[in-house]
């Protein structure tokens, strides 16, 4: 190991080796916990406090299970993008963010002229005629505020991994 | 795309009591079969087949790269159809990458780069178009307006 340097908010190098043990997965036996600590050499009371000390300071999410989408029946995975006036956007995409059918709303650059939007609005359900209503009661929201919007249906998931870390031994 | 696949009552109770917070403790997977009713072996096999089925993409801590001092964006590529397969080995192959998905519209393969340092994400992308001669357009978050909903299982 070439550094111990402070990651910013302070992950160390034993963070970073339990991160990267467990970005796989949590592992499926009874003491999950003490299985990580045997791998990577600590104590299971070392990595539950220095898990619970990630969730607080928010380097870690949550611990929990990722569902896949499709296999749930939620097909029609839509991701709406808008092109909202800059004074505004801010304003509507907090109302949008807050619908109970959009999943993730945020504010992106444009990239003209091949793309005009600059709000992305994450919405899931069973059918496209669902996805496409609830995209048109989203219209009706923003009113003269958008000029235009488009759907962008997924259709494959190509990758989907949690975050990679190198291996510590690299660094 | 494939169909849905047939999940009972006890794998969708799995799947949404495990979105939410997984108890830190000595044997955590007893505690929560405890709450569903059921052994930990149990749990375990099951989620061990909804992981094995892809129900599930993964199960563990998800972590927030930003806070590590990383860095996040989503970009796009508009691929042509004939060169899908080849461009898509060629994303997918940088581990930065850890989301890809092919979408229906000329911008037609969306991906999200997470890097352990600053400055990495150009790199990534910089590398990527001399690797394909495609333009990556960098969408990074400007803002993140309120993420509200869970998907019922």
């Amino acid at each position: 190991m070439k550094t111990t340097k402070k990651n910013n908010e302070g992950i160390d190098e034993i963070d970073r080796r339990i991160i990267f043990a467990t970005q796989k997965g949590l592992p499926l036996v009874e003491r999950p916990f003490d299985a990580i600590g045997k791998q990577i050499g600590i104590s299971a009371n070392e990595i539950k406090y220095r898990l619970e000390v990630m969730l607080e300071n928010g380097i870690i999410r949550r611990i929990g299970a990722v569902p896949n989408h499709y296999h749930l029946g939620y097909v029609a995975n839509g991701m709406s993008v808008w092109d909202i006036d800059d004074e505004t956007v801010d304003e509507f995409g907090e109302i949008i963010g807050t619908l109970d059918y959009v999943s993730h709303c945020y504010k992106r650059p444009r990239h003209f002229p091949a793309w005009p939007y600059n709000l992305f609005a994450m919405i899931h359900a069973k059918t496209r005629a669902e996805v496409e209503e609830k995209a048109s009661a989203i219209a009706t929201i923003l009113g003269d505020v958008c000029s235009t919007y488009e759907i962008l249906y997924s259709t494959r998931i190509l990758k989907k991994t949690g975050l990679r870390l190198c291996s510590p031994q690299k660094k | 795309m494939s169909k849905p696949a047939e999940y009972d009552t006890l794998d969708r109770q799995i799947i949404n009591t495990l979105q939410g917070g997984f108890p830190i403790v000595d044997k955590p997977y007893a505690q929560v079969a405890s709450w569903l009713n059921i052994s930990s072996e149990e749990l375990i096999e099951r989620l061990d087949n909804l992981l094995e089925s892809g129900a599930l993409t993964r199960f563990g801590p998800l972590f927030n790269s930003q806070r590590m001092g990383g860095e996040v964006t989503l970009a796009a590529l508009c691929v042509p159809s004939e060169r899908y397969d080849e461009v898509t080995e060629i994303v997918n192959s940088y581990y930065q990458v850890a989301h890809n998905y092919q979408r229906e519209h000329a911008f037609n393969m969306w991906f999200v780069i997470t890097t352990e340092t600053p400055g990495e994400i150009k790199k990534v992308i910089r590398a990527i178009e001399n690797e394909t001669g495609l333009k990556v357009y960098d969408c990074p978050k400007e803002k993140e307006y309120f993420i509200g909903l869970r998907l019922q299982a």
